[in-house]
């Protein structure tokens, strides 16, 4: 239990995927203007995580190791086109926002990053709590960033009015530089927060791994 | 004229890396010095023209006609990573010079967003093949002048005083993030 435990919340801070080890990072970018968009990717790759750790989990004894990169592939690739077609029939709007990273969600490396160096080494329980954690993990560092740059760029949040007529909103942070600058201050934030933990080891082991 | 409307904007207006946000992880990790990134860029640049003219077709002769066009996302990620196995073959096979110049890109290459999302852009543009094709050129090379101009900013930063706080990869997208308000200075360069 407290192994899980453990595997689940590595995601979260040491080892989050986005700000320790700077990958998947262009839906991050692109996807978070508003909060609704940071939530729909965050889950819709979540979803794809889950899937894909879970169904190569249990057949990684059957998968051979020189054909492993096309199976992955090919698992993802399945994943992505059921969340790409469930968003269009109901989610409509979302969908046409997010444009063509959802479909990008097949080659974004978190999946492939822990598909390869995770789900196919351990146990089905594992791997999927490993997919939350890190799902999550994504998840709430797009809120963030899509709460901060919805604020202050549009004034809104969840397409709600916060301030009086009177505010102007800063139109920077809803512009593709301003998704720049809020993620690089996101990942100093991030640096300092590992420095005062003091863990250092989880990029180590990660960056093996890839 | 229409084709040089989709060059530029696909070049400059619409910059793969600093509007649109694709192929982020290369740009940050081969943007370490000029040679690298234009290498980098002419990898990219083939390859994505490659793979145009290779799903394109596809797309519009196979996938249409026989009513499977749920299996986009499938196809063209595999027709992608076979293409670039491909050209490594062939290249290490035939010209070992370029390939021992330009290899350690072309694996990396599966993976970059930015050849996937033009090859899905063609199809979602509605483009003809002529105008695809010249959309993947504009993309590609818009992907490599952010590589190389991010690499020269880079090399300045070794010898600049950075603030303690963005120090690393912060500064890093600092910088991206001036560097795409120049590019909107562009915005308005075609009518």
């Amino acid at each position: 239990m407290n192994s899980l435990w453990n595997t689940f919340k590595k995601g979260l801070i040491i080892e989050n995927p986005l700000l320790m080890l700077m990958i998947g990072l262009c839906s991050s970018v692109a996807v978070t203007t508003a909060v609704a968009n940071g939530i729909g990717m965050g889950l819709a790759m979540t979803f794809v995580l889950v899937c894909a750790e879970l169904v190569i989990s249990i057949f990684r004894k059957l998968i051979p190791n020189d054909a492993r990169i096309p199976i992955f592939i090919i698992v993802i690739a399945a994943f992505t086109t059921i969340v790409d077609l469930v968003m269009q029939a109901y989610f409509p709007e979302l969908s046409k926002a997010m444009g063509v990273f959802i479909p990008l969600i097949v080659v974004n490396c978190i999946i492939m990053g822990r598909v390869e160096a995770f789900a196919s080494k351990e146990k089905p329980l594992t791997a999927v709590v490993d997919a939350l954690g890190m799902g999550l993990g994504y998840t709430w560092v797009l809120i963030g960033i899509s709460t901060f740059r919805e604020i202050l760029g549009n004034g809104t949040f969840l397409d709600k009015q916060l301030f009086p007529d009177s505010f102007e909103p800063i139109l920077f942070f809803t512009l593709p530089p301003g998704g720049f600058m809020v993620f690089a201050l996101f990942i100093a934030l991030n640096l300092w927060l590992k420095k005062i933990t003091g863990r250092t080891a989880g990029n180590a082991i990660v960056s093996e791994k890839l | 004229m229409n084709l040089i409307k989709i060059f530029l904007s696909a070049f400059l207006i619409d910059n793969i890396v600093l509007m649109k946000f694709l192929a982020l992880c290369p740009f940050v990790g081969m943007s370490t010095d000029v040679n690298k990134s234009i290498g980098m860029g002419l990898a990219v640049t083939f390859v994505t023209v490659l793979a145009t003219s290779v799903t394109y077709p596809l797309y519009y002769l196979v996938l249409v006609p026989f009513n499977l066009k749920f299996l986009q996302i499938l196809v063209f990620i595999l027709v992608i990573a076979s293409l670039v196995q491909l050209v490594e073959f062939f290249l290490k096979k035939n010209v070992p010079g370029l390939y021992a110049s330009m290899g350690i890109y072309l694996t990396l290459i599966t993976t970059n967003c930015a050849i996937l999302g033009v090859t899905f852009n063609n199809i979602s543009y509605k483009f003809n093949f002529i105008e695809a094709i010249v959309y993947a050129t504009g993309t590609a090379l818009g992907f490599m002048l952010a590589l190389v101009l991010m690499a020269g900013i880079r090399e300045r930063l070794r010898s600049s005083p950075v603030p303690k706080f963005l120090q690393g990869t912060p500064i890093i997208f600092a910088a991206t993030s001036l560097l795409a308000v120049a590019f909107m200075g562009f915005a308005n360069l075609i009518k």
